[in-house]
This record gives structure tokens, sequence and C-alpha cells, in this order.
């Protein structure tokens, strides 16, 4: 056993409780059923298991990683504090009125999801500052103990205080929180300053809210969860991943839970990060297919690219709009309503439509043989020879295939006049493509050509999908890596300790002030590096610079890098070259006699990235021994076709597969289309290339 | 079989296509109404100038407008003229979108060096010249720069001319040329892709494609209208107009496989610039129609074609030029109501109240006071906002407070406009009371309070309707509140024109709800008692219009008080 200490990750997802527990080399993995009234049970049950299985004792663990969905539910189902905001009078109904437009402009029965909080909930002061900063109506501290008096007597948990351009101007909401501190100590204070310093008040007052909301209850239960690791033995400090990539300390975790939203999908782009660093691939697209959703991620030099706002929560249809917004440092991800377990159905045109609908694990797809009658995309799969009946989920689950033909034919075939196998094309061809263009939008969104970009897929239904997904974007390699079920847990402990700081403050190129701009990098890092040296004590921070650039009139800004030199050395000619650089990427061409602005800047301070064993290239060593062998459909030749079966857990490092062929393992299968061929790299992964 | 499913899978691309596109649009223009409120719109076309799909944007407007611009663009360039690389450009009212500040520009798409279709995008530009965006104008000429039909860029390059006049000729010549940029690189990135499909799928030619798609969508459409029962019905609105009422009137017959809705009976010209091109006028009736009857379908030339839509020229739904046109939406955005006034008769239990129906616009002219030394920051500006009233009852839920219908536009954040030009939005929050009662309530129309920035003094354009003739209720709802506007000393303003507002002074604002569905009375306890808890309502309305009891009105406010609310 290595002295080295051991790590554990965990990640509370919708269904499961993954578990990874690394020491030296070594990897155990569990998946627990997630226990929903007390999240903290599976997670001790699966430390347990893992523990048992490694021999690993609890004083040989240095670190725990935690991430999970726990937030995300609590602003989905709406269950938080009692919370109150404290807003800038005539201004009270911001997060009701959203962008007062529909998300949906046909339906003439759209209902807005309801706001974190109802009305009555919300509470103004007379108070304003203006867009420079300037106070154009100071704030009275007697208004404010009024008011607090008021909330004392209604008896809020947790308040959250956004006040108009306090991004400019925090000193109105210092005062709130002074005095609230001081009237009811026992109350928990956002503050929209601190919590997401961004100009556009909807995002900035709604991402507040939300961390009131959801403060209280994250905080008894990170508390409980240290208290239960505490009791039976584990004294090593517990982190979490945050959805910017990172991980923080359960203290400011503790403060900024809002933070944690989106934390488990976050590990898994951290995860897909670390195979790129291994293989040196430096444009990677990451693919995660699950049940309900496929989530996809563009990683650059292995880094996934980051967003400043999100949406979550999203109520019709995983319709743009539809959900919230928040505005914090995340991995961007674009998530779509397609998974295994996504229905199809024939729409007035004629049309398939796959998802997003989901038959979820209960009925489940028609094949699960559980009285689930329609047809989802696991139906299509095991149509077209993608999945073995008899040996799905490592054999645990037995597919009926006779009911997904019925299910096909009645609910498409019969309308389309298409026999069970079309109809499954049809169903995969259309799923494909929907994952594929959300691929190709959120790519020339970035200024990205994806025949550049390796793919690396995982989670249960990807490698179902990957091969064909490669062939409709134009993508020549991609990998599938082992662990591929438990990803976002190991990305956990591949992801460095990093706190992203903001600040939204306009600059002109023209009005340009080095002494200002140096500043606020300053202020901003030692910000940021606070975070981070609460977490590690000795390690290196390094720091990356940011800043938002536009056309002085444009809405849109896009981010711009500079290294640590340019950021200390700045000047208002590197700004307009650098932005000039990046606008040309992104948009094809510059716009002359402009003036250029910036208008966010941003310190992400981080350890130094996990170390990377660089994977060498593989000698080829012959092909590899097959299984049996397998019919199975092929849409680009849009027929059918025989291959090989290949067991995963006998494929060795340089064997080869030619194309058509399926590789199997217990938690999925990797199709290989006739187009492509694998070759088993020295760390497990599946290399997968054109032929 | 399987080349049915590709045609399905490019079908997909398409719609995936166009709405890159539009996304493209929104992330360079300059425009703040493009790139914050989403006015704008793409879309792909076969040869003749069929549109094949379009995204799907904030503004219904442009929907039969963008369907009908390309032909023009074709018979008035020459197909012998259309070259690789040419970009066309027009910002004519009755060719276009129906006012001079929407740019319409359109690119032939080449494939293998062979012409194979044509991509069209609209945005609506802050500035064109001429008085200014508002409704002073007394025919078309005074609403700015004329640009007919002609090429931008011929084989790539741009006609420097043509730039050198534009820029001479409106208020912020940088803004405008770069979004002209911006309209011309969002069809780049459509063709990029268009080219790349066709790569794909190894075609020549959209023709295939083309007829799957347009024949599937007449299709599915008439199936819709051939399910409803045949019959006619008219429908009247009056609303403000500019200085005398104006009464829209219209007549929709459903028959066998298309609906024919005709605006005969109308009001004349107007002599300001809310006179409406019978492209818009298709454009909001046949929304208003889609919305109730086939709202799946996607928009292009066969789903649009079974709505016809007429009105007799010189009515002030269809205004020859050269008639002043600027503020067709004010006008435009009443015609859905209109429509459902029809369709109610025949469609029972679909469609909603009337609501505020234009959007609540309007644009800000800022410049250093002129009363009093101006300090040395004041600056000229303008400053466009857009806004919105609550929306009509539906037959099974409320309004929707404060959210534009039919506009499709969303609002800016006040912090953002108040970086945009020296203006104060001091107040802008939901109005009680607003919202027609009924057993569903009409949508809360809200407040809005605009002032300056010390040092600054403005004329005010307001574009509002409603102040005279507020949204009626439907089967015994009641009518939503109209809109007021006054200065803050108490002078009185109007609900449409420029006026001029002192330093120191604001624009007091109530912008109108929407109407109420059914009688009052019917509505239920735990909803009435929910909008008093809220604040939707006040005291004397849960008790006068929906006879609450004194001691639930009592109950209910004790518990709002503590904050809390009722499911």
């Amino acid at each position: 056993m290595s002295d080295q200490p051991a790590r554990i990750g965990v990640d509370i997802g919708g269904t499961f409780t993954d578990v990874v527990l690394e020491i030296g080399e070594k990897r155990f993995s569990t998946k627990v059923l997630t226990t929903y009234s007390a999240p903290e049970d599976a997670i001790l049950d699966g430390i347990e298991q893992v523990c048992g299985k490694s021999g690993v004792t609890p004083a040989q663990v240095g670190r725990i990683v935690h991430g999970t969905t726990l937030a995300t539910n609590a602003l989905i189902e709406r269950r938080g504090a009692k919370t109150a905001l404290i807003t800038t009078q005539g201004f009270r109904d911001v997060i009701e009125m959203r962008t007062e437009s529909r998300f949906e402009q046909y339906d003439l029965n759209l209902v807005m999801p309801e706001p974190l909080l109802p009305r009555q909930r919300r509470y103004t002061l007379n108070e304003r500052v203006g867009a420079s900063g300037d106070v154009l109506i100071p704030l009275e501290r007697s208004d404010v103990e009024a008011l607090a008096d008021t909330l004392k007597a209604a008896g809020y948990e947790s308040i959250a205080v956004g006040l108009l351009h306090s991004y400019a101007n925090p000193d109105h909401e210092q005062m709130v929180r002074d005095v609230l501190a001081a009237k009811m100590p026992d109350a928990l204070v956002s503050l929209s300053s601190e919590v997401s310093p961004q100009m556009r008040e909807y995002e900035r007052f709604n991402t507040t809210i939300a961390n009131a909301f959801i403060q209280p209850l994250m905080k008894t239960y990170l508390d409980r969860l240290l208290g239960r690791l505490q009791t039976v033995g584990f004294d090593c400090p517990v982190f979490l991943m945050h959805s910017g990539g990172g991980v923080i300390s359960i203290t400011d975790a503790a403060a900024f839970p809002v933070r944690l939203v989106e934390s488990g999908p976050a590990g898994g782009a951290v995860f897909a990060a670390n195979i790129a660093a291994q293989h040196g691939l430096d444009k990677v697209l990451s693919f995660d297919m699950g049940g309900t959703t496929a989530k996809i991620c563009l990683i650059k030099n292995y880094t996934p690219k980051t967003a400043r706002v999100f949406e979550v929560a999203r109520s019709y249809r995983f319709k743009k709009g539809s959900g919230m917004p928040i505005s914090i440092p995340v991995i961007d991800m674009v998530e779509i309503g397609a998974g295994g377990g996504s229905i199809a159905h024939v729409d007035s045109m004629r049309q398939i439509r796959v998802g997003p609908e989901s038959a979820g694990s209960e009925p489940g797809p028609a094949c699960y043989g559980r009285s689930g009658e329609r047809p989802a995309v696991t139906d299509a799969d095991l149509i077209l020879g993608k999945l073995d009946a008899n040996n799905f989920a490592g054999g645990s689950i037995t597919l009926y295939p006779e009911a997904s033909e019925k299910a096909l034919t009645t609910h498409l075939g019969a309308t389309l006049d298409m026999d069970a196998e079309t109809t499954a094309f049809g169903v995969a061809e259309v799923v494909d493509e929907n994952m594929a263009n959300a691929a190709r939008v959120h790519a020339v969104e970035n200024g990205e050509d994806l025949s550049e970009y390796t793919m690396i897929a995982f989670g249960g239904a990807a490698p179902l999908h990957a091969g064909r997904l490669c062939e409709k974007l134009g993508i020549d390699r991609m990998l599938v890596p082992p662990g591929a079920g438990v990803g976002s847990a190991i990305g956990f402990l591949r992801a460095p300790f990093s706190f992203e700081a903001t600040r939204s403050i306009y600059m002109r190129l023209s009005e340009f002030n080095a002494e200002t701009a140096g500043g606020l990098f300053r202020d901003l890092e030692n910000e940021a590096s606070s975070f981070v040296r609460s977490c590690d004590a000795d390690s290196d921070i390094l720091a990356e610079h940011k800043v938002y650039m536009r056309y002085t009139g444009q809405g849109w800004e896009i981010p711009v890098t500079l290294t640590a030199a340019q950021a200390k050395e700045s000047n208002a000619e590197t700004y307009a070259r650098l932005f000039e650089e990046n606008y040309i990427a992104l948009f094809g061409r510059a716009v002359e006699g402009l003036d250029v602005e910036i208008t966010v800047w941003a310190v992400n301070a981080t350890t130094p990235p996990a170390p990377v064993n660089p994977v060498a290239q593989a000698d080829t060593k012959g092909a590899a021994t097959a299984d049996g062998k397998r019919s199975l459909f092929d849409p680009a030749l849009g027929k059918r076709v025989e291959g090989p079966i290949i067991q995963r857990d006998t494929y060795e490092t340089g064997q080869t597969v030619n194309g058509p062929a399926v590789i199997v393992e217990e938690e999925t299968t990797i199709i290989l289309p006739t187009s492509r061929t694998a070759i088993r790299a020295a760390d497990g992964c599946i290399d997968i290339r054109k032929a | 079989m399987t080349s049915t499913i590709s045609n399905q899978v490019m079908w997909n691309r398409l719609i995936s296509v166009v709405e890159e596109q539009a996304q493209a649009l929104v992330r360079t223009a300059f425009s703040t109404s493009v790139r914050e409120a989403g006015d704008l719109s793409a879309g792909v076309y076969d040869m003749k100038g069929n549109m094949l799909a379009q995204a799907v944007t904030g503004t219904p407007g442009h929907v039969n407008a963008m369907a009908d611009a390309v032909a023009h663009f074709i018979r008035e360039i020459g197909e012998e003229n259309i070259f690789e690389q040419d970009v066309y450009i027009t910002n004519d009212p009755w060719k276009g979108t129906g006012h001079r500040h929407d740019i319409t520009v359109v690119s032939p798409a080449f494939h293998h060096g062979k012409h194979v279709g044509f991509f069209g995008c609209t945005a609506h530009i802050t500035d064109i010249g001429g008085r200014g965006f508002g409704a002073d104008a007394n025919d078309v000429f005074e609403e700015g720069l004329a640009i007919p039909i002609m090429k931008f860029a011929e084989r790539g390059d741009v006609d420097k001319t043509l730039v050198k006049i534009i820029r001479e000729n409106v208020r912020e010549p940088d803004q405008l040329v770069g979004d002209v940029y911006a309209l011309a690189t969002c069809n780049e990135v459509g063709q990029r892709r268009l080219v790349e499909m066709m790569t794909e799928f190894n075609l020549s030619a959209l023709d295939d494609v083309a007829t799957f798609i347009l024949e599937n969508s007449r299709r599915a459409t008439i199936e819709r209208i051939a399910a409803l029962t045949n019959g006619t019905a008219t429908g009247e609105m009056t609303i403000d107009g500019f200085d005398k009422p104006i009464t829209l009137k219209v007549r929709l017959d459903i028959e066998n496989e298309r609906i024919v809705c005709d605006f005969d009976g109308s009001s004349g010209l107007d002599k300001k610039g809310i006179n409406v091109p019978l492209v818009y006028t298709k454009a909001y009736a046949c929304y208003a129609l889609k919305c109730a009857i086939a709202p799946e379908i996607p928009n292009n030339a066969a789903s649009l074609a079974p709505f016809e839509i007429s009105a007799p020229e010189g009515s002030i739904v269809n205004a020859p030029p050269p008639a002043p046109v600027a503020l067709r939406h004010v006008i435009g955005h009443m015609l859905p109501d209109t429509v459902y006034d029809a369709l109610d008769k025949l469609l029972p239990e679909t469609v909603p109240a009337e609501g505020a129906g234009s959007l609540c616009n309007f644009q800000v002219s800022l410049r250093p006071r002129m009363d009093a030394p101006a300090p040395p920051h004041a600056r000229r500006s303008e400053v466009l906002t857009f806004n919105s009233g609550g929306a009509g009852a539906r037959p099974a839920y409320d309004g929707l407070n404060a959210t534009a219908f039919p506009s499709g536009v969303m609002t800016m954040p006040v912090e953002a406009t108040e970086h945009a030009g020296p203006v104060i939005i001091w107040r802008k929050e939901l109005r009680p009371d607003s919202g027609g009662a009924g057993a569903h309530r009409g949508g809360l129309g809200q407040f809005m309070e605009v002032g300056a920035v010390e040092g600054h003094e403005f004329d005010f354009s307001a574009m509002f309707d409603r102040v005279n003739h507020p949204a009626r209720g439907r089967r015994g709802g009641l009518s939503g509140a109209p809109t007021t506007i006054a200065r803050s000393d108490g002078e009185p303003m109007r609900g449409k024109g420029k006026q001029f507002v002192p330093h120191g002074e604001k624009v007091m604002l109530a912008f109108p709800g929407g109407a109420g569905y059914g009688e009052p009375k019917n509505r239920d306890t735990a909803s009435v008692k929910r909008d008093l808890a809220r604040g939707y309502i006040s005291a004397e309305t849960a008790r006068n219009e929906y006879a609450l009891s004194e001691s639930d009105i009592e109950s209910v406010l004790a518990g709002a008080k503590n904050g809390e609310d009722i499911k």
C-alpha cells in the first residue's frame, strides 16, 4: 500500500451518488442510490464501500472532494429558506418582470415560472446609486433599521440585498448588512455586490436571491456531513467542487452556495480536460450523454471554456429563457434534452421528434419491459443492434426487442409507413442530429472549427452515439476513457483549488487609465487568491487575467485573456490589439472607427493543474480478439453490416479493431462505425480514428 | 425511406442554420434594439425566393414581410446580375419590413460556383436620419434616408459611395455602418453552414429538400384549417390614434383549406407616422391566426400561404407610399386583438382577452440644458427603450404581467440603459390593480418614471396607445387600466409625439393592464387571496370586484405582512 494519502471524490447526482477513491495509481469506485432526505447517508455508505474494497482506513484519507446537484435541485424545486429581498425603491419586481418577453412565441397559454420570492417578500429602501457609482439619493440608516425590525418580526432566516448599480458602489449594500448584523444577528445576509458584482440587475438580483435562498439548507447539510465524517474517523479537509471547475473550502462554499450549482457536470468537464492533457490534445469537445440529457463542452489547451452567466431550472422543454439566470463564473456547457430515455414521437408535419420528454428509469424505455409503451432512444439503439438484449448493464437487465419493435411501429412507423428498423434509424438520426446541431452552434458562437477537435465521450449513452456524431461533425478522432461512468467524481480529484473574482467597471480605451486598471487587477487578484490560500497554505498560485470587451455601443462582450505581464504593464494599445485579434477570430472582421470599451474585469486564481502522466502512443500489436459477431445498422451507409464483438476488459494495449465493431463493457458499449478504427491506449482509453 | 430521413435531417439543419444566423447578428449588432431586445429576423430561401426556414426571434412583424422580401430583390436586381459574394440591401418600408428603421440585407448563396439560394436578415436600427424615430413625420420622406433595393457589395467589393451617403445622413454613422456589416456577416455565417450541409449530403441544389419542406408544411397547415368548422365572423376595435380615434375592422372566413382575413371598413390614413404598409398588416394578422390554429408549424412560404390577408388600399392598414409609417408597430401590434375579436366567435375558449397590444416604447433625446449654463460633462444622446404593459387573460390562465404580446422583444436592463446615455429610470415596477378583473385576471401593466442626469434636458418621444381605449374584457371580464402619462410638475402630456421635458422634471408613466376573461365572481377565492397577498390587487379591488369578505382580507393582509404566500 502506498504511503501517499488516499483521496476520495463524491458526486451526488439525481439518481446515483458516485464515490471514487484513488490511492497511488489505483482507483476504486462505487455507485449507490442517492438518499434525498439525508444525502450524507449515501455518501457515508459509498465511502465505506470504497474503503472496504481498497483496504484504506479513514486516517489514510488526505482529502475528500465533493460536488452535488443539491443546490440545483433546491432551486428547481423551490425548496429554500424563508428569504427576503431588500432592493431599491421603484424596482421591487425586477425578478418577476424578467425580460418582459415570452420564451415561446407561438404558445397562447404560456405560463411564466414563479420567481424565487413572491412579491410580499420583496422590500424596498429609498436610496439610489447612479450608473457611475455616484449617490443620487443617500441611504438613511434609520430607514434600514425600521426595515430590519419589520423583517425580524416576520421571521426571515436569510436576506438578499440587491440595490441598483451596487457593482459600481457597494456602500449602501454594506450599510444594510451592518444594520442587519446588529438587528438580526442570526439571519444570513447575501450582498449582490459580493455574490455577483455584475451589471444587469435581473441577473445580479436573481443570483443573489438564489444564494440567500439555498444558503441555510446548504450550510446545515455541509455541517451535518462534516460531523458524520468526523464521527467515523475522517479528519481530513473536505472541499467542494464549484461550477467554475475548481475546488473551494467548505467555509467558502457555505458562504457562496450558489457557486455549487452545476458542480457535478463541471467535474465531468474537468475529467475530460485531464484526459486531454494526458494525450496532449489542445482542442477537445467533451460529450457526456446519460439517460435524460446530453452535455457538450469545448476544452481548449486542457481548460474547459467558461462563461459568466447561465440558466438553471428551465421549465419549458429545455427552452432558453424558461429558467432563471445565474451569473457566476461557470464552465460553459450546452445541455440538450437528449438521452437514452428520451421519447420519440411524430409531429403534425409527419416528422420524427425526439425528447426532451424522458421515460426516466421508471417505466423506462419500452425494451425494459416495465410497462413503458412509448419508444425511447434506447429502443432504437436496441433495434439497430447497438445493444445486446441479453447483456445490458453487465447482464443485470434483460431487454425485450419485441417491445421496442412494437413501440416504434405503433407510435411512429404506422404514421410514417416505415418498418421498425427504418423507424429506429430515423429516431437515432434525429437525436444525433439534434446533438450535432447544438455542438455546431456552440462552436460557431465561439469562433471554433470542430474539424480540428478531438471528441472525448463519457456517460452511459455517449459511446453508443459518439461515432455517428463524429461523422456528422467531421471530427476525425475520439477517445473513450475508462471509468466513464463515474467521470465527474474522478474529475473532482483532478480539479485545482480555484476562485474567480470579477467586477463590472466600464472603461473606454479612449479614456484608458492604467492606474485604475492595475489597481483593479491587484484587488481582484488579492480577493481570488485569498480563497485559494484558505484551501492550500503552501502551493504556488497562478493568476489568469481576463477582461470582457466590446465596441462601444454593442451589447455583447467577448472575453480577452491577458498575460500577467500585460495585466501589470497595461496600456490601451495592448488592449486594442488583443480585442481586435479576438474579435476577428470570432466574427471574421473588425469594425473601423469605433471606440472599444472594457466592461468586466476578472482574475481567476488557481493552484497549478494536477500533474499529468503523458500517455505514449501505443505500438500496434495486432488485432484484438473477437468474442462473437453482431449485426448492426450503420447509419452513414444506410444499411446493416456485421462486425466483431470485443470485450473491453480483455482488450489489450496496442491492439486494433476495425469498424464495424462493438466494444462492450459493463457500463456501456462503444459502437465503432465502418468509417472508424480503434486502438487501445496505454491508459485504457479507446482511441478511435477515421480509417 | 432513408431519403425521407435525410430530408428530415436537412430540414432540422436548416432551422438550426437560421437560428445560428440570427445569433451571429445579435452578437455583432450595435443597435440596442437588436442586441438587447431581439428586434431582428433571419431566413433561408430557395432560388425562387420561397422562404424555407426562419429563425424564431422577437418580431412576428418580420414573419411575412421577410417571406415576401427576397422575391422583390430577385426582380429588381435581375437574375443575370447575381454573383458570388454579392450583398444586397434596402430599407424600403413596402418591400422590406414596414418602416425605414428596418434594414434588410439579402445575400445569394453559392455552392461549387453555382447559385443555390438566398439568405436574408433584417434588423431595427436606432437612427436613419430625418426627424428621428417617432410619429411626427407628415410623409415618409421626413422619416429618414431611403435605401432602394441595390447592391451593398458586388463580388465582395463594398459600394463606397453608398457607405458615404449613408454616413452623411444619419446621427450615429459608425453604429449604422457597423450594423450593416453585422447583417452581411450573419448571412455569411448561414451560407457557410449551408455549403457544409450540401457537401455532407452530396447535394448540388436545394430543390428536393425545398419541396419536402414546403409539401409537409402545406399539408400540416391545411389539415389544421380543415379540422375547423367553416364560418364567417367580424371583429373590430377602436384605439387612440394620433389625434383622432382609429377603428380597425376585420372579417374572417374559414373556408375548407384556407382562412381569408380582410380589413375592409378600417379607418383611412392618418396624417402622422402610424400608418401600416400591407406587409406588416399581413405579418401580425397571420401571426395571430397561426398562434391560435397552427402554433407548432414552422414559418415558411407554404405554412404561411393558407392565411390570406388583405386590406383596401388607402386604409390605415394598407398605406401606400408616401404615407408616413415610422411607428407602424403602434397600430400593427393591435391587429391580433382585432383578429381575435372575430376568431373568438368561431373558435370559442381559444383566444385571450385584449391586452396592452402595442409595446410601450419611448425614445429620449437628451442634450445639455439650455435654460442655464450646463455642466461640462453634459452631452447629447439618444436612448430608446422597449417596455410592455399587461397581456390579456386567457380562457384558463391569468394574463401575463408586464409581458409583450404580440411582439416578442425583450426589455433592456435599467442598468444597461443608464450606461447608454445620461438618462435615469427612477421607477420600473408592476402596477397593482391594472389587470382587468375576471375569472382569469388580466396581466398587470407597469409604472415607469424617466428623468435625466443633472445638467440635461430632453425631448420625450411617446409611442403609447390605450390612453382613451383600454383593453376590453371577454365573456364578462372587465377592462384593463388605461395608459397614463404626465410630467412630474403636473403638466399633462400626450400619448404620442415628441414633447419637451425641462431640466429637473420627470415623465411619470403608467402602462396599461390586460383585460379579464370571464366574470369576476367566478374567480376562485384562493387566486383572489393570492393576488391580494402579493399586492397585485388592493383590498378595495378584492372587496368591490371579487366580494372577498372583510375577515378574509384582514387575515390575508396580516399574513402577507409576515411574508406568507398563498399558492
